[in-house]
Order: C-alpha cells, then structure tokens, then sequence
C-alpha cells in the first residue's frame, strides 16, 4: 500500500491541496482548489493557481510543496518547448508528463511534489497521466492528488463513468473537489478548472458562494 | 466531526535478527477498519467491513465487529481488537446491570456515555474508535460517536476506522436526512464496499444489522454479492 503523504509535514509553503483530472468524451477537465497554507495552521494564500500551463494544449497541476512545484514545471516548460520546436509539432501529453517525471525521479531526494498532467494531442485524444512523489509515471482515465483526495476516493470510484458529457464531467469536478474542500482543512478557497479540448483551453472558477452544498448534519 | 482514523502500525523495529521472524508476529492487533452507522425513522443501521490485521497479516479475515451491547444497542468497534473488546465487556456488564436495577430497557445514550466514561479516562492507554448505535423508546433511533480520545457527539450518521477517510465526499454528497431503512442499508453497504476498495487494513465481508423497535436483523454480504463500481 502506497504510504499516504499529508502535505502538513512539508516544511515551508506547501499546497495542502486537492487536484484533480477527469477525461471525458471529447476532452479533459483539470480541476484544482486553490488554498496555500504553511504546515496546516496559517493560509498564506486564498487564491493561488495551481494549473499551470506546460503548452497550448497541457496543463499539469501542483502538489506538495509550492517551491518545489514552482521550480520544476519553470524546468519543464523551458524543456518542453524547446523540444516542441525540435519536432516541429505541438509536444504529446506524454512527453510533458514525462519530462516532469524525468525531473522527479532524479531529484526524488531533494524533491516533494507530485504532479498531475492533463492535456489533448492529436495521436491518443484527452489524456491523464500522474506523477507521483517518487516519480513514478502512470496513465488513467481519473486521477485525484492532494492531501484533501483522500476524502473523496470514495465518491470519484462511485461516480466516474468512461464518456461522460462535458457537463457531466464539469459537474462531477465540481463536486469532487467541493466535497473534499468541505472535509480537508488544508484545502479551500476557490475552485478553478480547465477544460481541454482539440477546440482550445477554457477557464472556469467557481468562487465559494456558488459551490455545490451537501445535506449537512 | 472527528476521524476515529487508526492509521495501522507499520513496523518499528530496528533489530535486524527479525528476518527470521515475521514481523507481524510482533505487531499489535489491531481492527484497522471501516466502520458505519445511519439513523433512519424508526432504528438504525451498522455495518463493519471483517478484516483484522496485525501488521501486514490478515489475523481474521471475518471478524464480527458489531459486537451486541444490549438487546436493542450495539456497537462498532476501530483500533486496537483488544481495547476494544474490553471495553465492550466492561460497558455491556455495566449496562445490563443498570438495566436491571432500572426494570427498564436502557437507553442509547447511557450505553454511549459509559463507553465515554472508559474511553476518556483511560484515554492514555487505548487506542479505541467506538460508533454506539441503537433503538430505545424515548428517543428512536440514534448514533453515537465515541472516536479516540473519548468525545462523544451524537450525529445521524457516522463513520470510523482507518478506512473512513476515502468515504467521506461519498457520504457527504449522498446521505440525506429522511431515507428509508432500505435506503440506509445501500448506503452503507456501498460505503463500505468504496472503502474496503481503497483501504489495505479494510476487507473480507460487509456485515450490516437493522436495529428497530421489532428486534435486531443481521445480515452479510459476501464477496461476489459486494456493489460494484465501473473500473478505472
């Protein structure tokens, strides 16, 4: 069994966060909160973005400490496009995540993020892959990371379908990340999403006041 | 509302002679687990996941962790197997012998409330998470929280053990007030099914129970008969 990271223990700015990534029919949705806290107790920060744009079409989003976070994608967008003009082509999905598992696993001991890509390509479609903290590389259909994931294991397994709708999946981030907001102390703020498609990127927040609300006891 | 969250004890041993010795062999044992109870109009429903682990060996892969309090009160027990057993004992000893004395079924929230006194005082040496459930004539139906530490808080529905965390958006974006005693009985044994998916020290079988006014109801669900989810 994997051995669960709580972002409290990260010293410095850390996002105890809660991301999350969805494919659906046609594209993917990348979603985050957008809480910054220093080891639990201080909110540093209401309204961070934690989607960070890698390329046009792939977005990788941010957990763990902030610093880290920040120095790797500025490596791997560097890379990235560098690599992009090389092939004369808009880079795959992959070769994003891999360049930050690239950058992960060599520097596994100094380094504590995990990240989440998301993003289209022409060759596979909508993609999710996920960078663990040891820099392990894997692809699924959904992926939710972050201290406030454990939280809602549960409700993703139960409610994702392969194929949903854009809505039916904009509405199922939603209330992923509301949910896991509503139990983790360490995430919250605002939710911000993105959503990729052969189309373009759209940006959408949901501020506080227009989350979904769950029977409370 | 607070997490009776038993992370398991992982090893922390440092002699290296324990290569020939399993490491379980050392552990404590301990119910690492996903526990549930749901009011409903007219009694309750508990259900426990049947797992207990010592270390990273299944020591009982059909442990009964709805343990009969009273007649019409029971509870769920999380943490250490043998805390909790104890404690169990202690308060049904208790409680039947108030029961006696009173000439009168016992209420819920005095079995809730003995568990408490145990818990809290001797709150230094367990390490026990306890839902009391059950159905008594004043007040119908009710769940009780009693989570390491020795609170207590009385809530519609609750949920315990290690393997509660991964259920808490299901339950939150899925319980409402008002359902039905079948209701009760999906939602928990979905719940349950979700996190025994996610959590290792979580397994084995999903045991419910219905507690109303007409008696206890038990009932087990088996491996091929567990709900499942579209995998991804």
């Amino acid at each position: 069994m994997e051995k669960h990271f709580t972002d409290s223990r990260v010293k410095g700015v850390s996002t105890g966060t809660t991301i999350l990534a969805a494919v659906f029919d046609g594209g993917v949705v990348i979603g985050s909160d957008s809480r910054a806290s220093i080891g639990g107790d201080y909110v540093s920060s209401k309204a961070i973005n934690k989607l960070i744009q890698v390329h046009d079409r792939i977005f990788s989003c941010i957990a763990g400490s902030l610093a880290d976070a920040q120095a790797v994608t500025k490596a791997a967008k560097f890379q990235l496009s560098f690599h992009s003009i090389q092939m004369e082509n808009p880079p795959l999905v992959i070769a994003a995540a891999s360049v930050l598992k690239e950058l992960c696993y060599n520097n596994k001991d100094e380094l504590q993020a995990g990240f989440i890509t998301a993003g289209w390509d022409k060759k596979k479609g909508p993609q999710v892959y996920v960078v663990s903290l040891g820099g392990m590389l894997i692809r699924q259909p959904v992926m939710i990371a972050g201290s406030g994931s454990t939280y809602i294991y549960g409700y993703v397994d139960a409610k994702y379908k392969v194929n949903m709708t854009r809505e039916e999946c904009l509405q199922f981030a939603t209330n992923a990340l509301a949910l896991a907001m509503g139990r983790d102390n360490v995430s919250g703020g605002v939710v911000n999403l993105v959503v990729i498609t052969e189309a373009g990127v759209e940006h959408i927040v949901i501020p506080g006041d227009k989350l979904p609300r769950f029977s409370d006891e | 509302m607070a997490a009776a969250s038993m992370m398991p004890i992982f090893s922390q041993n440092v002699s290296s002679k324990s290569d020939l010795v399993p490491d379980w062999t050392r552990q404590e044992v301990s119910t690492g687990t996903t526990i549930m109870a749901v009011e409903y109009d007219g009694g309750v429903v508990v259900g426990a996941d049947s797992r207990t682990t010592t270390g990273a060996y299944i020591a009982n892969r059909v442990t009964d962790k709805l343990t009969r309090i009273h007649d019409r009160i029971y509870c769920c027990r999380s943490g250490s197997a043998a805390d909790t057993q104890a404690i169990a004992e202690v308060v049904s000893y208790q409680l039947g012998f108030h029961s006696i004395e009173l000439d009168e079924p016992p209420l819920v929230e005095t079995a809730a409330h003995l568990f408490r006194a145990s818990c809290y005082r001797y709150r230094e040496e367990l390490m026990a998470g306890i839902l009391v459930a059950g159905w008594d004539r004043r007040k119908g139906g009710q769940v009780y929280c009693v989570p390491i530490g020795g609170m207590l808080v009385r809530q519609p529905v609750s949920v315990g053990g290690s393997g509660s965390s991964y259920i808490y958006g299901f339950m939150d974006s899925n319980y409402k007030p008002g359902l039905s005693k079948d209701q009760c009985l999906d939602l928990t044994a979905k719940a349950l099914a979700l996190a025994m998916e996610r959590d290792g020290s979580s397994g084995g079988v999903v045991r419910l129970a219905t507690i109303s006014e007409e008696g206890v109801e038990r009932r087990v669900l088996l491996g091929d008969q567990l709900p499942k989810f579209s995998t991804h």
